[in-house]
């Protein structure tokens, strides 16, 4: 793994030190080298922000317009990354643009600095069946608020950031939240590596600063509970299975025979997508809806008409393809960069060898003149194989945008199956109506054919009103919800498309200035070699 | 070398002599491929300019195939012992290779390279072989080729073998590991302990240089690559940023063909020069057999000359009939020792001379290969740098979406 870089040898570096130049740290694996690349601006020193000044000395002697300046530079090459303000004892604080759209977005949220740290091992009190399990990894979670800037610190295993998304997709329907880090199948067995800690550290990081930057999430109560309240997480954690099960074994008969208020959707579970266990019948008669629409038997009165939706969804979804093409061959481009990087460096490193070999071992006077020549070009393969290094860190930061938006699509396509699960709910509401009313016709029909009314009947004819009654009142509530979470999408596209056009215009700027910049260094290394070794030029 | 035939007076300074200074410049060009299948061949036209008189009028123009320049190095090797004879490109190990149209100009700019070094060294450019090679018709050539042609009687696929064979010898005969046999020069040890180690480095260097040209031209299909995906990814987005994608993408594609051309130059005039400088020092390796079997023959010889010389003294003594024959014997093995000894003498003092030329010419020729690396890659670069800063006022001419 990388290491922060600590030597920044622009001059020429002394004669003796010259093997031991920087190519043993060299990260020969990409994913290495990308978390280490990323790791090494967050943790480590930055090499941008340390550049000795001997650098933008030969930045002035360049004659065209500068984009080594260093300062301005740094500024518009780190406005990807999140700018958090102040600094965490490990990590040295990261200059800020402040005039990048990104972080004006984070000027705006309600957190100044959220930090994940100092992983510990902590034994489970329940003995836990599986062998070597009963351990997990709790992470300390730091956060200043901006407005009092009260610091908070807490305790939470992984767990509870599964815990927060559950809940934040309850309560935030159809808004685009930040999909959380993955789980790992086997969590106990990879738990041991300190990789995968590392890993998982960085990830609950960025998703706790992506979720505190959403104009409506890093606001709610979920996030602030989890960021700020001491001790257990006091959000409701997914009920586990068997009492759900029994929970809904119990309501089943009720449900199924139609029986009793038990028989019905009530409004506030209107508000939630049918879920497993409880809600088994709910599920079966939405499931039957979804089949009719499809079938197109029973017609819905409520379609989604929303043209200007559909083409939207039409849009995401062709988004998300290129967004995933791009975000792969921007990997292999990395890639390519890092291994150029590196053979110019194993390059420059044989010929110091041999330039050492060639002084010590000289008779004649052309080896000597031959020596220096090739240790001319050993330094200059040397740094160029660093400035490569270091245009790549870069890159890697600048292209993560894609990746950050590729994630983003699970978001979108999260909201999108919130609205349409909203919506079969209404059309399952109302189909119940459309056949209350139908059993109601039925029943007044059969009465009225009896002289004086049929109590019995009459009787059911009143439950079945009564049961209309409730049943609008969820509709209502169905609706409302519906509409709400249209109003959510809508919105969040609109932010999205926002913000995505100032996120990839500040990504491509970034690159290019980035590679533009680094290419200009790079020119002037080699330049300098080839008016040295002049001389020699075919006449 | 002035042709005693060039008017009085003339020499290379004076600048009233009609005549030119003596030259001799080969072209080795226009590979055409010839035959089929199996028995398929590269051609070349060996185009020789000279005012020189063994040379049939100003121009010549011979056709000539790879096994002719092998016939002809082999040749010089066995006629000129003690002269590093400049190396001649591989044969292709990989057959599908062969015709592949960077192994073909690979080929011939090292085959341009190697008739004009004998052509410009003092002692090979007078060689005949060199003339028939030069301007003998291609049937002449062709009867020239298959007649034997001593130790090197194998074909060009053995040369290899034969290297190789050579080269593990060469350690235990020039390290002086099996043969008791060897030269206790102190100054010639260090030499032969330099080449090889130098041998090493070098092929190192080779190596990377190689693996370098493969990353330029990776590089260049990820830049092409991606610009294609960018490019489709701009047209999800709308008018001013879509332009932008778009214009990214097609500077990523023309990068990629820079780079593709800078993968090549550096191919010919980088890594091929450094793989010409491990050939010459295996040729050198090669010089060093001969004078280590020179060295050899010469104590033999010696040896056996000494042994008759006691053995004759002894039949003189004893007034034998038999001394008049060994005497006979005795003078021509006295002779042939003598000329041993002479070939050995030739052969170490053409090595001093051959190592200053060496280690001068090679610094000429890697201080060149640096020269136009250092050039090929800052030309890149810098065309990088001015095609990424083109798009940087249209990226600012898109304004952000807070105005929108």
């Amino acid at each position: 793994m990388m290491g922060p870089e600590t030597h920044l040898g622009f001059g020429s570096p002394p004669r003796e030190k010259m093997e031991s130049l920087v190519l043993s740290d060299v990260a020969s694996d990409y994913r290495s080298a990308m978390s280490s690349s990323l790791s090494a601006v967050v943790d480590g020193c930055d090499p941008l922000l340390s550049l000795p000044s001997p650098l933008s000395t030969s930045a002035a002697a360049s004659s065209s317009s500068s984009f080594v300046d260093p300062p301005s530079y740094a500024d518009v090459v780190f406005s990807p990354l999140d700018s958090q303000n102040g600094a965490a004892p490990d990590r040295p604080s990261l200059r800020r643009d402040s005039s990048s759209p990104r972080s004006d977005r984070a000027a705006a949220s309600e957190y100044a600095k959220i930090t994940v740290s100092d992983p510990q091992k902590e034994q489970d009190a329940v003995n836990s069946l599986v062998p070597g399990g009963g351990t997990y990894v709790t992470y300390l979670i730091t956060s200043r608020t901006r407005a009092g800037g009260a610091e908070f610190r807490v305790r939470r295993r992984f767990r509870d950031v599964v815990t927060l998304a559950d809940r934040l997709a309850e309560a935030y329907r159809g808004y685009f939240i930040q999909p959380r880090p993955d789980k790992n199948v086997v969590e106990s067995q990879v738990m041991q590596k300190h990789e995968f800690v590392e890993q998982r550290r960085s990830a609950i990081e960025k998703y706790l600063w992506r979720l505190s930057v959403h104009p409506v999430i890093g606001k709610s109560e979920e996030l602030r509970a989890f960021l700020q309240a001491q001790g257990k997480l006091p959000l409701p954690t997914s009920t586990d299975v068997a009492s759900r099960m029994l929970d809904g074994a119990v309501r089943l008969p009720k449900q199924l025979f139609g029986e009793g208020p038990a028989g019905y959707v009530t409004p506030q579970d209107a508000v939630q997508p049918a879920k497993g266990g409880r809600d088994l019948l709910r599920i079966f008669k939405e499931l039957k809806q979804s089949v009719a629409n499809d079938w197109g038997v029973a017609k819905p009165p409520v379609v989604e008409e929303d043209k200007e939706f559909l083409e939207r969804k039409e849009k995401m979804q062709d988004l998300e393809q290129q967004l995933s093409m791009a975000s792969q061959q921007a990997e292999v481009l990395v890639k390519a960069q890092q291994d150029i990087g590196e053979t110019m460096g194993q390059l420059g490193l044989a010929f110091i060898k041999l330039t050492k070999f060639e002084t010590e071992e000289a008779i004649y006077n052309s080896q000597r003149v031959r020596a220096t020549d090739a240790k001319c070009l050993a330094t200059a393969a040397v740094k160029a194989s660093r400035l490569y290094r270091e245009l790549n860190a870069q890159t890697v930061k600048h292209l993560d945008t894609l990746h950050e938006y590729l994630g983003l699509m699970l978001a979108v396509q999260g909201a999108f199956s919130d609205r349409a699960s909203a919506l079969l709910t209404v059309q399952t509401l109302m189909s119940d109506l459309t056949s209350l009313h139908t059993r109601i016709d039925k029943l007044e029909a059969a009465s009225s054919k009896i002289f004086g009314g049929d109590r019995s009947r009459m009787r059911k004819v009143e439950e079945l009103k009564e049961t209309i009654r409730v049943t609008e009142d969820a509709k209502c509530c169905a609706l409302r919800e519906y509409e709400r979470i249209k109003e959510n999408n809508r919105s969040e596209l609109e932010r999205l498309d926002r913000e995505r056009h100032d996120d990839f215009l500040s990504m491509l700027k970034g690159f290019v200035i980035n590679q533009a910049g680094y290419a200009e260094k790079i020119a002037n290394v080699w330049a300098a070699v080839a008016e040295e070794t002049s001389a020699y030029a075919r006449q | 070398m002035i042709s005693p035939r060039s008017p009085p007076g003339s020499s290379s300074q004076s600048p009233r002599s009609p005549s030119a200074p003596p030259f001799l410049s080969v072209t080795v060009t226009d590979p055409v491929k010839l035959g089929n299948g199996v028995q398929a061949y590269i051609s070349y036209r060996v185009i020789t300019k000279t005012n020189l008189p063994e040379y049939q009028g100003p121009e010549k123009i011979v056709i000539r195939r790879y096994s002719d320049f092998v016939w002809l190095h082999d040749r010089l090797a066995e006629k000129y012992r003690g002269i590093f004879i400049p190396p001649l490109p591989e044969k292709s190990a990989v057959e599908k290779f062969r015709f592949s149209a960077e192994f073909i100009e690979m080929r011939r700019q090292a085959l341009d390279i190697f008739i004009n070094r004998i052509a410009s060294h003092p002692q090979l450019k007078q060689s005949e072989d060199l003339r028939t090679f030069l301007q003998e018709d291609e049937e002449t050539m062709e009867r020239a080729r298959s007649q034997e042609t001593g130790i090197f009687k194998k074909k060009p696929a053995d040369l290899i073998q034969i290297f190789k064979d050579v080269q593990s010898k060469v350690s235990d005969v020039v390290l002086g590991k099996e043969k008791p046999v060897e030269e206790s020069n102190p100054e010639y040890e260090k030499l032969k302990h330099y080449i090889f180690e130098l041998e090493d480095h070098l092929a190192e260097a080779q190596r990377q240089a190689y693996r370098l040209v493969k990353r330029h031209r990776e590089l260049g299909q990820s830049l092409s690559d991606f610009g294609k995906a960018i490019k489709l990814l701009g047209a999800c987005e709308g008018d001013s940023l879509g332009k932008v994608f778009a214009d990214l993408g097609s500077k990523s594609e023309l990068l990629s063909i820079k780079l593709q051309k800078e993968a090549h130059n550096l191919l010919m005039n980088f890594e091929e020069p450094l793989k010409d400088y491990v050939r010459a020092v295996q040729s050198i390796k090669a010089t060093m057999v001969d004078r280590a079997n020179a060295f050899r023959q010469q104590c033999e010889l010696a040896e056996t000359t000494k042994l008759k010389e006691i053995n004759l003294d002894k039949l003189m003594l004893m007034r034998s009939e038999k001394a008049m024959e060994a005497e006979i014997e005795y003078k021509e093995l006295k002779a042939e020792s003598e000329e041993a000894t002479r070939r050995f003498e030739t052969i170490v003092k053409l090595m001093s001379e051959e190592m200053v030329r060496f280690q001068e010419q090679k610094t000429a020729d890697l201080g060149l290969a640096f020269h136009e690396f250092a050039k090929g890659q800052a030309k890149l670069a810098n065309e990088i740098a001015d095609a990424w800063r083109s798009l940087v006022p249209k990226l600012d001419a898109c304004s952000p979406s807070l105005c929108s």
